[in-house]
């Protein structure tokens, strides 16, 4: 176990060290700050006295390691267009991602576990049939187009909810949640539905397929033989065992949502840390970009460490079998 | 003797083909079936467009003003031969819609090509050689498996189009565009065709081939590819619904397609600035011909996964 906790550490600091790198040939490279300090009117001895003021003559892994220095400390440098140091920024836009994505993860989750049971377990009923189909349907919906037909029914139509932004915001020392007031609920519902859609229907299949290859386990067969009730067999022996592997995709699930929650928070305009780099991208403000790279590639290194960590602590045969020929995943 | 029947005494070929193993599993499955004809219909319309297409959209001579804002034809005040309505130059959606599919599958498809030709090779010298280069080329697929595909294509598309001059961007949009869904998608097809590298390469035939005095290469075509053709067609068939997903996001987004050279995602972006004034058709019906398209190239691409590999499932 030790030694494949060991590996995803490795895996980790390498993914790091090269966005990392990416981040900061992006920043030096394409930002070019001299210019965007001086502008087209200065001369070239302004521009040296400038880079040698700010250090930009230094060799640059020197640079590279003060970079990281900075981002360490939270010191991502100045967002060109909002002209606010890119880390207050962050600050502000991050409760906002947390809990769009940690309320639709709670809805895929909640929904997709007992859509795919049930379908496992009344396998061959019509209904069970028509849902697994519709499920395809749900994975061939982008997101945006969720996002865009749920304001067409919800705002445009009927009035109901609120087609953007995020409502009354209450704020608990730095974070500001929208789940403590009715506006900031009533905002919230469509832009997590529409995150979630697609991932209630990659969960319902994947819980489904494991319930039923668990439920072709020799053990089922025996507790079936020993008289044990069909509900018991299938919530206390099967539903254990079927979402070992749950636990996996959702912390993956978790990631992707952040990935498309950039889409979403465009659609509905939340502001959140995905619209602020949808922003960022569109008027080139590098600071901000390469901020956003390396805090997404710590976020992405933690969810993927934390859920090869777990599958270790649900699963004993993971952690009976690394002697062998567990590593070699 | 004629010739419609060779002397072998082999059924003729629409025959055979009834017959295969494959066709028969498609005849008994009737999501693909369904899958199918959309997709028949759908590409059908997007190629024929220039000659079905009530209108040309392009050709801003034949755009009637007067004709602006219509809503579908069954909607009070809609108009023949509109049969989706208008937008506000007086272009018919319905024409729209059919070019923009040209677009976003001649995207979609060509991304694919690129994710799974660079996949494939990469993927091949990876498992062939192993080595360096292999270690190398496994670690950057890696790495990108820690990251959500479509981040990596609005990276790659997003930084790509805004730092280009601007007088580029429209011409490069679409080069732009296959590298970044291209790019973000090949460590897929470099895991699958690397792992079956590794199970071939050490097989009594491809030995033999080597001690033919057969080039690496000539192996890796010749004997490992095939192998692992099948699997690489599947995930190629799905992929093609990730791509044309991923180009109208981005398109969608703005870091893809230019309002010159529209595709599902970027008519979707101009509609919806008119969904809050009641022009809802510019919008939804872009929007339902996505998601058909996308679903119909799910439907086929899980019949053929399961047809043809299916432990792949």
């Amino acid at each position: 176990m030790i030694a494949l906790l060991a590996r995803r550490v490795g895996h980790g600091i390498l993914v790091l060290f090269v966005v990392s790198l990416l981040a900061f040939l992006l920043s030096t490279v394409v930002g070019d700050p001299v210019a965007s300090i001086l502008g087209l009117s200065a001369t070239p001895e302004d521009r040296i006295e400038l880079a040698s003021r700010l250090g930009l003559d230094r060799p640059w892994f020197v640079r590279y390691v003060d970079y990281i220095w900075n981002a360490v400390h939270f010191r991502f440098g100045m967002s060109y267009s909002a002209q606010r140091p890119v880390a207050d920024l962050l600050v502000e836009r991050i409760p906002a991602t947390i809990e769009l994505a940690s309320v639709a993860l709670v809805i895929s989750l909640g929904v997709g576990i007992p859509l795919g049971l049930a379908a496992a377990v009344n396998r061959g009923k019509w209904w069970a049939t028509v849902l697994m189909s519709s499920s395809v349907i749900g994975l061939s919906l982008p997101t945006f187009v969720v996002g865009i037909l749920l304001i067409f029914v919800f705002s445009v139509q009927l009035g109901w909810l609120p087609s953007f932004g995020r409502g009354e915001t209450v704020a608990i020392g730095w974070w500001t949640t929208g789940l403590l007031t009715k506006s900031g609920l009533l905002a919230l519902i469509m832009p997590a539905t529409a995150l979630a859609i697609s991932q209630i229907a990659l969960i319902a299949r994947l819980v489904r397929a494991e319930m039923l290859d668990v439920l072709r386990a020799d053990y089922i067969r025996f507790a079936r033989a020993r008289g044990i009730s069909q509900r018991s067999i299938q919530f206390s022996h099967a539903l254990r065992n079927t979402l070992i592997p749950v636990i996996t995709v959702s912390g993956i699930q978790l990631g992707f949502l952040v990935a498309f929650a950039i889409v979403a928070e465009a659609v509905f305009q939340w502001p959140g840390l995905g619209l602020l780099f949808i922003t960022a991208l569109g008027s080139t403000d590098i600071p901000v970009i390469s901020a956003f790279l390396l805090l997404a590639a710590a976020f992405f290194v933690a969810i993927n460490f934390i859920v090869d960590v777990l599958y270790v602590v649900v699963d004993p045969r993971l952690r009976a079998g690394t002697a062998g020929a567990g590593a070699s995943l | 003797m004629s010739l419609a029947t060779p002397r072998t005494g082999r059924p003729a070929l629409p025959a055979r083909v009834w017959r295969a193993p494959l066709t028969k599993s498609f005849r008994r499955a009737p999501a693909a079936i369904v899958g199918a004809l959309i997709l028949v219909i759908l590409i059908g319309g997007a190629v024929l467009a220039p000659w079905i297409a009530p209108t040309d959209p392009y050709d801003l001579a034949s755009l009637d003003l007067f004709a602006s804002r219509l809503p579908p034809i069954w909607v009070e005040g809609g108009e023949w031969p509109y049969i989706l309505g208008t937008d506000g130059q007086g272009a018919d959606v319905l024409s729209l819609i059919l070019y923009g599919m040209r677009t976003s599958l001649s995207v979609g498809v060509l991304a694919v090509l690129v994710s799974s030709g660079l996949g494939t090779f990469l993927g091949l010298t990876a498992g062939y050689f192993g080595g360096l280069a292999g270690g190398i080329i496994m670690r950057a697929a890696d790495i990108q498996f820690t990251f959500p595909a479509i981040l990596l294509a609005l990276l790659i598309g997003g930084l790509g189009t805004t730092l280009l001059p601007t007088h580029l961007q429209a011409t490069l949009a679409v080069p732009i565009i296959v590298a970044a869904l291209g790019l973000s998608h090949w460590p897929h097809f470099a895991r699958l065709v690397r792992g079956a590298v590794l199970v071939e390469k050490t097989k009594d035939y491809v030995a033999a081939a080597r001690l033919a005095g057969r080039g690496p290469w000539t192996i890796m075509r010749r004997q490992i590819l095939p192998n692992v053709t099948n699997a690489i067609l599947v995930l190629a068939t799905l992929d093609i619904a990730f791509a044309v997903m991923g180009e109208s996001t981005l398109s969608f987004l703005g870091f893809g397609l230019p309002p010159t050279e529209p595709s599902l995602g970027t008519l979707i972006r101009t509609g919806y600035a008119y969904l809050f004034s009641g022009e809802w058709w510019l919008v939804i019906f872009p929007a339902l011909t996505l998601v058909l398209l996308v679903f119909a190239v799910n439907l086929v691409g899980d019949w053929l996964r399961d047809a043809l590999n299916p432990r792949l499932r």
